[in-house]
């Protein structure tokens, strides 16, 4: 792993925080949202600030546009100043001129914060019009060229498409051509590559350190992925609760961290390399899925309407107490079959066969009683629980309607608390009352409440943080060891992937590219796709949790 | 123990919750048209205990006096004592208003949650609904009286009809947003029936946009009961109401102006108040927010 060793004391210090606090006003007694922050960026470095959520990275970014919500955050300390002036005595209209020409912006999500009714030529005019008079052919020109350096094929055409017209990665070249056209001093980027696919993301990180170098631009990088972080990053600032609490460049602070959390935080990031193989106990397959096809739209009254065909050919099997990974981008049709399976949707063609029976074409009623066999955990657990209920009401839910007596299934509610980390207690809270991590937790225990066969995993650890994310995989592990459930577990992450899964199955436009034991598959992949998948993740050279490059066995 | 998740757009979510506790803060407009609206509810309801004349009693000796100690607003053409008409019709109108709303939230509610569950009953039901929306909704309501006999149940019926389009349209929105909630697809899974999963999961998040959209309703019903009055399209004559009284009026309205104003002025602050606490309620329940909150 070759990491970014630039020296940078001779360039100019462009972005200098010096004590930064941030308070919610009125409220002494509270601790400060920002507590003394400091950090220095200079021309052509690249700073990450990396920290779980809740650790005031936006909020520093956000200070430093001068973007904090009124009344509800106030600067109550220190500096921030930009190539010599301090922004924090700018009045609005000049702040506003900063912001302008001398910083600029990449958020996370690149469809909201383009304008979806205006054309992105047009956006990206937009920003010159705002600065100098310059003659509309001039300005054309200007854009063009800039659509050029961030390698947007066929620019004449993306000048004139609509944001809703391009692919999440065009879209993110759009947002980066806007935010240096004007060549400023400073870009701060928002977790510009998460909602990305992993191939997708690393050429928009090369597209940034490359005009990065061309423009002397400071980068302040915000990011929790430390992955990215390797690849990318001169200097490290690792934020908790609001406070620095360690900064070193980047080598120096993945081979040998200082303080506690840093190394917790590195501990907590997966590792490429697969799980030792474990020997199948039995043979029983209980979930089983042949040539399943699914078509989405399609029919019509009138006319026969071309469908989307989401999947195609899958098939594959779980035995009893194993764990299989379905991995894929966006639009690979990995949800798709998790749906299917769960008949959340109806397959177009294809068995499905959980613990033993066939359920592919049954109806909604004769369903029922085979429900109870398969269960899901979902994505965001701020959406999977009704926020309406108290936990226990939506842990019995299931149990209720297979007969269990109330009382009875609220006792066992009780112990898979328990089993999943939680106090008894918990049953009488509201989800509100939990954090994400806690609330994917409960979700699992009213999975697990069924005592079902087969558990489902759509994307389960994809919206937590890497501390957390590895508390989850463990309990999920822990689960299947006591239980015996045999996981199906859908990701885009090869990381978390290669943690749980003992197969794998590559999935690509709805087809299944590769399926093999996971040693195999992440080891030797065979198909180019799967070869892509694993060059693409960043910082796959390196292993976080023992602070050395990744010693291959 | 683990903070809040999302590493996402967190700068989003701080603004979203540092704003909540503004919603809250009542401005004096609704606390004054909350007042008014009870004050109006309690005159009228208790009119029977403090009234002094018959509103029926027809005195041929005392037509289209002016307001005087013992008739306070004064008589109409059959002599009979407007103050107490007034009240006693405000009766008929707010039963009426609050009549129509009940009853259109109520059936608009069951034909919107089973529009926006089954996809099949969706194309039938909504072709049914925007047929009825072409129809304008005072030719509707008039259609359905001249059939049905002027009551004060018919009149209901006949204001609900109209009605019932836009608040099957509103739940069926909610209903096609919530379905797609991971909650309502693990209810699913979890082997939760049909009708459960309608009533337990899905209906309560119509109650905010329904409440508000009962108020509107409710205040709509209470013109249109007044505009078919007028029409002599409403409740029969016999029974006063805020409409009839003012289209009785209408003829003698030079002579008598206070036949119309009175009536009229009752209806106008019942409507204006209703519609604020309308628009206040739904400030409060906006489900945008909501969901922050929850």
């Amino acid at each position: 792993m070759k990491f970014k060793s630039r020296d940078f004391t001779a360039s100019k210090v462009v972005l200098d925080v010096r004590d930064l606090s941030v308070r919610l006003p009125n409220q002494p007694q509270l601790r400060p949202i920002l507590d003394g922050v400091s950090l220095q960026i200079r021309a052509g470095e690249t700073a990450c600030l990396v920290g779980e959520s809740g650790s005031g990275k936006s909020v520093t970014s956000l200070a430093v546009m001068g973007l904090l919500p009124k009344d509800a955050l106030r600067v109550t300390g220190g500096s921030i100043t930009l190539s010599g002036r301090n922004l924090l005595q700018l009045s609005q209209k000049e702040m506003r001129e900063a912001r302008a020409c001398n910083m600029a912006v990449i958020f996370q999500e690149p469809m909201t914060a383009l304008n979806p009714v205006m054309r992105v030529g047009d956006q990206i005019e937009e920003v010159l019009k705002v600065h100098g008079d310059m003659p509309q052919k001039e300005r054309q020109q200007r854009v063009l060229a800039i659509m050029e350096q961030v390698h947007l094929p066929n620019v004449r055409r993306i000048y004139a498409s609509y944001p809703h017209q391009l692919s999440g990665g065009q879209r993110q070249r759009i947002m980066i051509a806007m935010a240096l056209i004007l060549e400023p001093e400073l870009l701060i980027a928002d977790e510009p590559t998460t909602a990305l696919d992993v191939t997708t993301q690393g050429q928009i990180l090369k597209l940034i350190a490359e005009l990065q170098e061309k423009q002397d631009t400071a980068v302040l990088f915000i990011t929790h992925d430390m992955g990215v972080v390797a690849e990318i990053a001169d200097s490290v600032h690792v934020m908790k609760d609001g406070q620095v609490v360690e900064q070193a460049p980047v080598e120096r602070l993945l081979r040998q961290p200082r303080e506690d959390y840093t190394r917790k935080l590195l501990q907590a990031v997966p590792s490429l390399v697969p799980r030792q193989l474990r020997p199948a106990k039995q043979d029983e397959k209980v979930l089983q899925v042949r040539e399943l096809k699914k078509i989405y739209g399609g029919g019509g009254f009138f006319r026969r309407a071309e469908g989307t065909l989401a999947a195609e050919d899958v098939s594959f099997a779980i035995p009893r107490g194993r764990t299989l990974g379905i991995v894929g981008e966006s639009g690979s049709g990995k949800s798709t079959v998790a749906r299917c399976v769960m008949r959340l949707i109806d397959p177009t063609e294809g068995q499905i066969l959980v613990a033993g029976s066939e359920i592919a074409r049954l109806s909604r009623q004769a369903l029922r009683p085979h429900r109870r066999h398969i269960q899901i955990v979902f994505q965001d657990p701020f959406r999977s629980l009704n926020p309406r209920w108290k936990v226990g009401r939506s842990l019995i839910e299931g149990p209720v309607n297979y007969g269990t007596p109330r009382q009875e299934a609220l006792r066992q509610a009780g112990d898979l608390m328990e089993l999943v980390g939680l106090p008894r207690d918990a049953l009488d809270r509201y989800p509100h009352q939990f954090s994400g991590g806690q609330r994917q937790r409960i979700a699992i225990a009213r999975a697990v409440a069924m005592k079902p066969d087969v558990l489902v995993a759509d994307e389960a650890v994809s919206a937590l943080d890497v501390s957390i994310q590895a508390q989850v995989l463990e309990l999920l592990a822990d689960i299947q060891e006591k239980l015996g459930v045999a996981i199906l577990f859908i990701t885009h992450d090869l990381r978390v992937a290669a943690q749980i899964c003992d197969d794998i199955l590559v999935m690509q436009n709805g087809k299944i590219v590769e399926y093999g034991s996971a040693s195999e598959v992440l080891a030797n992949p065979r198909h180019d796709y799967t070869r892509a998948l694993t060059e693409a993740a960043p910082g796959r050279g390196w292993d976080f949790a023992n602070f050395r490059e990744l010693q291959l066995a | 123990m683990d903070k809040a998740v999302q590493p996402a757009s967190s700068s989003q979510w701080l603004l979203g919750a540092l704003s909540l506790p503004h919603r809250w803060r009542l401005g004096i407009g609704p606390i004054i048209a909350a007042l008014l609206l009870l004050a109006i509810i309690l005159a009228t309801l208790l009119a029977p205990l403090y009234v002094s004349h018959d509103p029926l009693a027809m005195q041929a000796t005392k037509r289209l006096q002016p307001p005087s100690s013992e008739h306070l607003l004064g008589t109409d053409p059959f002599g009979r004592d407007m103050f107490s008409r007034v009240m006693y019709g405000g009766r008929v109108s707010l039963l009426i208003g609050v009549g129509a709303a009940l009853v259109s939230v109520a059936l608009g509610l069951f034909i919107g949650l089973i529009a926006g569950f089954f996809r099949t009953a969706d194309a039938i039901i909504m072709r049914v609904m925007d047929s009825l929306m072409a129809i304008p909704a005072i030719l509707l309501a008039i259609a359905l009286v001249a059939l049905s006999g002027a009551s004060i149940g018919s009149v209901i019926i006949a204001i609900t009809i109209p009605e019932i389009p836009r608040v099957v349209r509103l739940v069926r929105s909610v209903v096609l947003s919530a379905r797609e909630e991971p909650y309502v697809e693990a209810a699913m899974a979890l082997g939760s029936s049909m009708p459960k999963i309608l009533i337990q999961h899905l209906m309560p998040n119509t109650m905010a946009p329904l409440i508000v959209q009962g108020t509107y309703i409710c205040a709509s019903a209470i013109l249109i009961e007044a505009i078919l009055s007028f029409l002599g399209a409403g409740v029969s004559t016999e029974i006063p109401t805020w409409g009839n009284i003012m289209a009785e009026g209408r003829n003698y309205f030079q002579i008598n102006p206070g036949l119309i104003f009175w009536p009229g002025l009752m209806l106008s602050l019942c409507i204006l108040s209703i519609n604020l606490i309308g628009d206040t309620a739904r400030d409060m329940l906006d489900p945008r927010l909501k969901k922050r909150e929850a």
